[in-house]
């Protein structure tokens, strides 16, 4: 877990996790008790049942890109707290709380990076960081590697995991959704490759914007993926939900992805479609 | 003002209204002159709107807004245009009668509006589902924004809704397609864009038709992440905390403008839109004349850039270059507080 290049402090947070009451997890989906060792090198995917774990930016960007491939960028932007919004705490206490949970500023890891030799501009989104909500250094970090692939020419990879816009920087956090969306627009325009891949869950505010935007989008299995929240839908209709309602394989049925990828496969099905859209060379084919 | 609903906060406005009504009609019946006594009650009555439209809170304005006798989209639409035609349907699943569309001309000039829509009645909310658009509507809008920029027209739309509608069919469809859609579409037209927040500017639903050149907003309406009611419920575990949500999110026209997401606060009449839709869709008018001047003034690259950038620079972090928003255009502390 220490092939990329990041600084001390991360590394730090990153053992903290090793400390012997993290030595086990509970799969949520068989119950199976699993060895976390193990399960990172399983691109944390339970050995009986197949559930794909919520994944730490860190650990997607090992599942997705060349070892040692990755640079990071932007790690120092963090939040002002534009509106000093307090509800029944500050926000800028939750803020450090998560900072201090997570050892990054934000909920998006970006930088450059290759998959399977191919330079993509990556951000990785991270639950982990206040459910992944896009704030005002989402949005602007998220533009910026944006920008990095107009600049560099490459293809734009963005890994989404969000319960949507946050809602303690108010309106500044839905203009994300636009400031995003109008850099996309403008990728399109240079006919740069843009391809989204949706985990669990993705939600609100960042479906609504570029987990929505890619030439191609992935998803992974069982993946919570939609709009609204259940809760509220099933307020407003007053009725159950569907069983599979907002699951990858739902979105996939009413034509909103492209494809339900399991995260074994993921590099290789997200590189095979880099190549293809950039006209370079086919992989091997896979046995 | 119209009488027969009104807010709490409207209650003493209204009963001295009604009594200054029962004077005129009483002197008039019994043929006294009451000038003098009318002449103390208007002036009270002056006082009164003053005092209590000038301090209004961030939920009172919330609730102005969502005035049940608010000018809607096509209450502007008769009063600031002309030739309107209506068009229907997103060529796809249905027509969405929550969100409107249609051809106009402003000072004869062709431009094509869209714009959320509630009902006036409950038969007639139910239609247009409260204003809140379905992905069949936000796909109608985009319809005819490709519509006018084929044809080099402006684009107006007037922002007023609780937010897309969260039902099992929208997301089917893919509500959240649909507006991501939107947003890089709306960045990318070639022709001038504006909106007009009227309302309820709530959520993606609000913004799925509002990435434009300018963005104005009506002195009493808001814009916003969540209701204030969604946030106080997430966050306070308590919907019932709506005025401490909207107060913490900053939600007013003022707000608005000091965080840099509005260009320009349209003022309402004393008494709030519904006072006076007249007054109101010539202030409407007005803005709209000035600020479509200037963006029609401008080369569509231009257009194109300048409206990236707009967005570009919107929210507030900081970093080791320093803080955005920088020193010199600080987002005023409190500001909200202090007012209220
Ligand atoms: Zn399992």
């Amino acid at each position: 877990m220490t092939w990329f290049k990041r600084d001390r402090k991360k590394i730090e947070t990153t053992e903290k996790k090793e400390i012997p009451g993290d030595l086990w997890q509970k799969c949520p989906s068989c119950g199976d008790i699993l060895y976390r060792k193990e399960l990172a090198q399983r691109a944390w995917i339970c050995s009986k049942c197949g559930h794909h774990f919520r994944v730490a930016a860190d650990d997607y960007l090992e599942i997705l890109l060349d070892a040692g491939s990755f640079e990071e960028f932007d790690a120092e932007l963090e939040s002002v707290d534009a509106l000093e919004f307090v509800d029944t705490r500050p926000y800028r206490e939750r803020l450090d709380q998560y900072r201090e949970r997570t050892g990054r500023n934000d909920a998006v890891l970006c930088g450059i990076g290759s998959v399977d030799g191919v330079e993509v501009s990556i951000a990785v989104m991270d639950f982990n960081f206040m459910g992944g909500s896009m704030g005002s250094v989402v949005g602007e970090k998220v533009a910026r590697a944006i920008e990095r692939a107009l600049s560099r020419e490459i293809p734009l990879v963005v890994v989404s995991a969000s319960g949507g816009a946050r809602m303690q920087e108010g309106v500044l956090s839905l203009m994300q959704m636009a400031k995003t969306s109008t850099l996309l627009s403008a990728l399109d325009r240079q006919g740069l490759p843009f391809v989204a891949v949706n985990t669990d869950p993705t939600t609100g505010g960042v479906t609504a914007s570029y987990a929505m935007l890619g030439d191609v989008i992935y998803a992974e299995p069982r993946a919570q993926i939609g709009f609204a929240g259940p809760r509220v839908i099933k307020q407003t209709i007053g009725q159950d939900l569907p069983d599979e309602f907002q699951t990858a394989e739902f979105v996939l049925e009413h034509g909103f992805v492209d494809a339900v990828v399991p995260r074994m496969r993921l590099k290789r099905v997200v590189s095979r479609t880099l190549r293809w859209m950039l006209g370079r060379e086919a992989l091997p084919e896979e046995p | 003002m119209p009488k027969g609903v009104y807010l709490d906060f409207e209650r003493p406005i209204v009963e001295l209204e009604e009594e200054i009504e029962d004077m005129e009609r009483l002197a008039d019946k019994a043929g006294m002159d009451v000038s003098a006594e009318l002449a103390t009650l208007q002036a009270k009555l002056a006082r009164l709107k003053e005092e209590i439209f000038t301090h209004l809170t961030p939920i009172q304005r919330v609730q102005l807004a969502r005035h049940p006798r608010r000018p809607y989209p096509l209450d502007f639409v008769e009063r600031c245009f002309t030739d309107w035609l209506e068009i229907h349907g997103d060529r796809a699943y249905a027509d969405d009668h929550a969100m409107i569309a249609g051809l106009a001309r402003f000072d004869g000039q062709p431009v094509a509006i869209i714009g959320q829509q509630k009902g006036r009645d409950t038969k007639e909310n139910l239609r247009r589902n409260f204003g809140m658009p379905h992905p069949e509507g936000y796909r109608k809008a985009m319809r005819l924004m490709k519509t006018a920029e084929k044809f080099g027209h402006p684009v107006i739309a007037f922002i007023d809704t609780p937010g897309a509608y969260p039902g099992i069919g929208a997301e089917e469809r893919g509500q959240a397609e649909a507006i991501a859609h939107n947003l890089r579409e709306m960045a990318g037209l070639r022709v001038p864009t504006l909106s007009v927040v009227t309302g309820e500017g709530a959520s993606g639903g609000a913004l799925g038709i509002g990435v434009t050149d300018r963005i104005l907003i009506l002195e009493n309406a808001f814009y916003s992440v969540i209701s204030p009611e969604g946030c106080a419920a997430i966050l306070w575990k308590d919907g019932e905390k709506r005025e401490l949500a909207a107060r913490a999110m900053k939600i007013t026209a003022e707000d608005l403008e000091h965080l840099g997401v509005v260009d320009e606060i349209i003022p309402e009449p004393l008494g709030g839109a519904h006072a006076d839709y007249a007054s109101t869709a010539r202030a409407i008018a007005e803005a709209i004349r000035r600020h479509l001047g200037e963006i029609s003034a401008w080369s569509v690259d231009d257009r194109i850039r300048r409206r990236r950038e707009k967005y570009r620079t919107m929210g507030a972090w900081k970093g080791p270059e320093g803080a955005h928003p920088g020193p010199r255009d600080p987002v005023p502390a409190g500001e909200a507080d202090r007012r209220s």
